[in-house]
């Protein structure tokens, strides 16, 4: 699914890197807790979360994320953005709630970025 | 036999300084690609990296990381003056942490950090004295990498 069907479907702003929206995102994480997407996740995953500090940013950079999807109508700091344009990571906010997002996302077959879900990927379709 | 260092850079990082924590690891990633590494080993090389950094900013008062990339292999040390570990055993183990609030709110803190630089490693040293510093060193082989 393209970055712009993301923003799309859950209402997003697209906070920087409008010219990224073609790029294809197939798997997501979530979490608020950074350690986590450093522990557990995969590549070109979309990182949804609440947490808006300089070390999102850093954090989807490390890890080779495509881009991070803010939760509950928060904003990136404003060294997030910056850094967020410097490395060329598209930021998306929405209102909605991490639960909404990846449920929607999930229905929409987007999968979990994480090695058991590629291992056994669920059929959420 | 000493080995070749192809490239050799250093870095200061500084206790408490969240503001600026992981600038380290992104421009060690920023090096890694200019030198045209394999994409699975820069990631894996800058998540060890960033959790270094902020172990370093959440614990100690100042470190020095060393990057050294070798024909085979990347080698990194972060070498800190601090608190120390009293018990590595202990601090090895997933979820084992002395985190503050402040550091969980940043998103840190989780006690996966050291667990999580030595799975992102080929081989992985940690000693410690309390009440003079930490130093970590670990290495991720190049030669062998799985297609990024």
């Amino acid at each position: 699914m393209q970055l712009r069907s993301v923003a799309s479907l859950l209402d997003c702003e697209v906070v920087c890197c409008h010219e990224m929206l073609d790029l294809q995102v197939f798997s997501c994480f979530a979490a608020d807790l950074m350690s986590d997407v450093l522990a557990f996740s995969l590549p070109n995953a979309l990182l949804i979360t609440g947490l808006t500090s300089v070390q999102a940013v850093h954090t989807a950079d490390v890890a080779d994320c495509k881009g991070i999807l803010f939760v509950c109508d928060k904003r990136p700091s404003p060294e997030a953005l910056e850094l967020a344009r410097n490395r060329e990571i598209p930021l998306l906010a929405t209102r909605r709630t991490t639960f909404e997002c990846c449920g929607i996302l999930f229905q929409r077959g987007l999968t979990a970025a994480t090695r058991a879900a590629a291992e056994a990927p669920c059929s959420a379709k | 036999m000493v080995a070749e260092v192809l490239y050799r850079e250093q870095f200061t990082i500084r206790g408490n300084d969240f503001e600026h924590g992981g600038e380290v690891a992104t421009q060690v990633k920023s090096i890694l690609k200019q030198l045209g590494l394999d994409p699975a080993v820069i990631r894996r090389l800058s998540i060890a990296n960033f959790e270094a950094e902020m172990n370093v900013i959440m614990y100690a008062d100042e470190a020095r990381l060393e990057l050294e990339v070798l024909p085979d292999a990347v080698r990194v040390v972060v070498a800190d003056r601090g608190q120390g570990i009293p018990d590595i055993e202990w601090a090895m183990q997933e979820g084992h942490s002395t985190a503050t609030a402040e550091m969980r709110a940043r998103g840190f803190g989780a006690g996966l950090g050291l667990p999580n630089i030595r799975r992102n490693s080929d081989e992985f040293e940690i000693s410690s004295t309390v009440g003079v510093g930490t130093t970590l060193r670990y290495l991720v082989r190049t030669d062998a990498a799985p297609a990024g």
